[in-house]
């Protein structure tokens, strides 16, 4: 899907990047855990979050996501939006939750950058 | 004809706002030296996870990075209180994060397995209240 076709999908703003919506997008992470994105999310993939703080357009940067989806109806700060700017990432903001997003997304065939994670479960001590 | 960089850039520890401005810096800067995409990720993803652990954890620390034609070698040295047991640090999952830290998204206890992920080769030197070492090699 292009990123304006997710975007009237999921009846999305565009809050910066409109000279970026013919970009295809055709893998997803959603995440409220950067770390997690940090971890697995694969080049061209859009990022699906809750988190608004600028953090969440470094990540994109650093991992090359070719957008950010912002779930929940949030709209980041300024900080943020300039930021995105700054570093060419595209936002945008549904107020679909992330569940729903997610599912919307998979339904119209956007796929999980990766479907599970490989190797030995992570140990959690209590 | 070999070529080598070298780059040092602090951090400065607790300045919450700013976590990932230097790793970003890091990955434009040898973008221009016209590192491979994969190569590239994979230092800024090494560099992000640190220098969001020397903000978390540490008064004040380095990125020191040096580029030759084979390889990309990562120092990042703190003055933060140390890890006491290093296996433990490693495991996904375990994180000691406190709220501000998992406000922005991380204390997930990825950090360190995270980072060995991108590596060829890691090792972390640590002592108690003096502070930490990584060592990170990512193979060109």
């Amino acid at each position: 899907m292009t990123l304006s076709e997710i975007a009237y999908l999921l009846d999305a703003k565009v809050l910066t990047g409109e000279r970026y919506l013919d970009t295809e997008v055709k893998t997803a992470f959603s995440a409220d855990l950067m770390s997690d994105v940090l971890a697995f999310a694969k080049p061209g993939s859009i990022m699906i979050t809750g988190l608004t703080n600028p953090q969440i357009v470094r990540i994109a940067s650093i991992v090359d996501n070719s957008a950010i989806l912002i779930v929940r109806g949030k709209i980041p700060p300024d900080e943020t939006i300039a930021l995105a700017e700054e570093l060419d990432i595209p936002i945008l903001s549904t107020k679909y939750i992330l569940f729903e997003t997610s599912g919307r997304l998979y339904a119209n065939g956007v796929v999980g950058c990766i479907k599970k994670i490989e190797g030995p479960e992570s140990v959690v001590p209590l | 004809m070999s070529q080598k960089y070298e780059f040092s850039f602090p951090v400065e520890g607790e300045n919450f706002d700013d976590a990932g401005k230097v790793s970003v810096e890091i990955k434009r800067l040898l973008k221009g030296l016209g590192i491979t995409s994969d190569i590239l990720r994979r230092t800024a993803i090494a560099t992000y996870e640190s220098e969001v652990n020397i903000i978390s954890y540490a008064r004040q620390g380095n990125i020191n990075i040096r580029v030759t034609d084979d390889n990309i070698l990562i120092n990042i040295q703190d003055s933060g209180p140390g890890i006491t047991d290093i296996e433990q640090a490693m495991r996904q999952g375990y994180s000691t994060a406190d709220d501000r830290i998992r406000e922005m998204g991380f204390g997930a206890g990825m950090g360190l397995f995270n980072i060995k992920n991108c590596s060829d080769s890691f090792e972390i030197l640590s002592e108690v209240n003096k502070g930490t070492l990584l060592k990170i090699l990512i193979n060109r």
